[in-house]
């Protein structure tokens, strides 16, 4: 039981082409940036958006096959969608909202609401069954939203950046309770989010979308630990390179050699954690067999640590403490020279 | 220093110097626009035998045409919504070839003087009008003349205010509700009835009211298609205008009737027009 999709269309200037399997039971999440098309595969996996090409098959039944002509609109499909401002219908209330999934199939209305009541007790929110959309807290109106997409059971829940709309204080308690929810829920789930910590938070598997493009897929903790994208390298606050590796040395794409421990061939990515990165004001001599010229060129204060910006043919983001910072007087930039032990970059196949 | 005593000589008003920027000689003209405006108003407030109002709003020929009026009115809101409302939906949702076109053709009477609206639904719905003839051949139909002619000839001048509200309330609305609809199983109609309709009800009820007064208010259109005949066609604009000659009370009677009924819609509206005066 699962969702297998290849999706290629586009729309304006976002040239959309993805390849996803989402088995039943894993909580994938879309992650990518604005504008990454997201929201646009989302909708094409929905039925709102029409494919170009592709093919979307749900637990077996084929939603939609360009090559064969088949098309099951979107009131057809079995599923839930939460949109992103959630979209409560304004002039039903809480009730009727979570309830007009159940009618529009067809169930009696006084069936209907009985079950919707069900529903809006399961997210806690029992007592504004008859409140308007407008009445309710974010955190409220995202629960109804959830509550109807669930209420009739789809086997696909789609949901569209369920958090954004909400406030960073309210956030992180929805979260929780919206991983409860999900975890209860028995179809197949895909979650888009441009929130990396939401993405790590929810996600059993994480794909990356940039561009119109899947440009990493993999659990949480692999994707960090290896990003492959400069999106995915930002997000998790590593220095990320591209080369071609001939044992120790690697060539980097935009110039420059990095040195590093152990044997590699063919195109790789380097990884170097600012923590590993160490400067200084005159060129040193040691250990590191990496050792380059640079210019400090910004800093950036992130809690205890400081970030420091590097430019230069191998440009690099190094972190150091308060005290060092001030006593190299990095604040007034100038040139600097940076060495990682080839010991601290990490090597994987590109 | 000197230059703001000379300009509180010169006869600015005194107090707080208010900071609006207009000129002070603009308020000239513009004070005489306001009794362009007021005046005729006035007037007619003034003419008005208050006491006699009663028994003038009662008077057999003034309750004919409120009562023709009415149905008349109706008639040509029910034509209007009928017809209007999917014209509506069509330019709002629909791309076609043309649809600039349409939208100005259904513009048109709005812009156009009534009365020439009367000659054309002569010319096509008279009895050997382009249309008019095949009615009268084929189910015995004529229009005008009759209180139907009046429905149609009011509904003719009346129908855009419709479409082009409604128009405009679609055009304004969140279509995702529409998708949220789909996503939850319910079908074209289903998602109209239950959502888009709901939700344009604003603009549907305002677009109703200004039909409605406009279609209260059509002399031309009617007189020229439907005549003058009182009980059939004589509607309240067309019994003004003829008791002008004969029974001035009468006239200023229905006058009154329409100038409330135009102030009602007025205010109903308000919220629409002037979002920040009535706040």
């Amino acid at each position: 039981m699962s969702l297998e999709a290849q999706v290629a269309l586009t729309l304006g200037r976002l040239e959309l082409e993805v390849e996803l399997v989402v088995a039943t039971g894993e909580l994938v999440v879309l992650l990518g940036p604005n504008g990454a098309g997201k929201t646009t595969l989302l909708r094409a996996l929905a039925g709102l958006v029409a494919l170009e090409r592709g093919r979307v098959v749900l637990d077996g039944e084929v939603l939609e096959d360009t090559a064969a002509g088949t098309w099951v609109p979107t009131e057809a499909r079995p599923i839930g969608f939460v949109f992103q401002d959630y979209l409560l219908f304004p002039h039903l209330s809480a009730l009727e909202n979570v309830a007009f999934g159940l009618r529009a199939r067809g169930l009696a209305k006084a069936e209907a609401r009985k079950r919707a009541s069900g529903w809006l007790e399961w997210v806690g929110l029992a007592e504004h069954a008859g409140s308007r959309p407008r009445a309710l807290s974010g955190g409220q109106a995202q629960r109804v939203a959830l509550a109807r997409a669930m209420v009739s059971d789809p086997r696909l829940l789609l949901l569209d950046e369920p958090l954004a709309a909400l406030d960073a204080a309210t956030r992180t308690e929805v979260r929780r309770d919206l991983r409860r929810h999900l975890a209860s829920f028995d179809g197949t789930r895909l979650l888009v989010t441009h929130d990396p910590l939401e993405a790590m938070a929810l996600a059993d598997r994480l794909i990356v979308l940039e561009g119109g493009r899947i440009t990493q897929t993999g659990n949480p903790d692999d994707v960090s630990a290896q990003p492959r994208s400069r999106y995915v390298a930002e997000l998790v606050g590593v220095n990320l390179y591209r080369g071609r590796a001939t044992g120790p040395t690697v060539q980097l794409a935009d110039g420059g050699v990095l040195v590093v421990a152990g044997d590699h061939h063919g195109e790789v990515f380097a990884a170097v954690h600012p923590h590993a990165v160490a400067l200084h004001r005159h060129r040193p001599e040691g250990t590191p067999r990496n050792v380059w010229a640079g210019t400090a060129d910004s800093l950036e204060v992130v809690g205890d640590r400081v970030r420091v910006r590097v430019a230069g043919t191998v440009p690099v983001v190094a972190e150091v403490t308060p005290g060092a910072a001030s006593e190299l007087r990095l604040a007034d930039g100038g040139p600097v020279w940076a060495t990682v032990k080839a010991t601290e970059v990490t090597i994987y196949p590109a | 220093m000197t230059a703001a005593v000379r300009r509180r000589r010169a006869g600015s008003p005194s107090g707080p110097r208010s900071r609006a920027g207009v000129p002070f000689l603009l308020l000239v003209p513009a004070g005489l626009a306001v009794g362009f405006l007021a005046v005729p108003l006035l007037g007619l407030l003034e003419e008005t035998a208050w006491r006699d109002l009663p028994t003038e709003l009662t008077s057999p020929i003034v309750l004919q045409a409120l009562r023709l009026s009415l149905v008349c009115s109706v008639g040509a809101v029910a034509v209007s919504v009928v017809l209007g409302v999917p014209l509506a939906f069509l330019l709002a949702r629909v791309e076609f070839p043309g649809r600039n076109l349409v939208r100005a053709l259904t513009t048109l009477p709005m812009v156009f003087p009534p009365v020439v609206g009367g000659v054309a639904l002569l010319l096509a719905f008279g009895r050997r009008g382009l249309v008019g003839q095949w009615l009268d051949r084929a189910f015995g139909i004529t229009l005008p003349f009759t209180t139907a002619g009046a429905i149609l000839a009011e509904a003719f001048v009346a129908m855009p205010f419709l479409v082009i509200t409604c128009e405009a309330g679609l055009r304004a609305m969140d279509r995702r509700y529409e998708d949220a609809a789909a996503t939850l199983g319910a079908g074209r109609w289903t998602t109209l009835r239950r959502v888009t309709l709901p939700l344009v009800a604003p603009s549907l009820g305002a677009g109703m009211a200004l039909c409605w007064a406009r279609a209260l208010g059509e002399f031309g259109a009617t007189i020229t298609f439907a005549g003058n005949l009182p009980g059939v066609t004589q509607t309240m604009p067309l019994a003004v205008y003829i008791a002008l000659e004969t029974d001035l009370e009468a006239a200023i009677a229905l006058s009154l009737v329409l100038l409330a009924v135009s102030l009602a819609v007025l205010i109903a509206l308000r919220d629409r027009w002037f979002p920040s005066a009535s706040a």
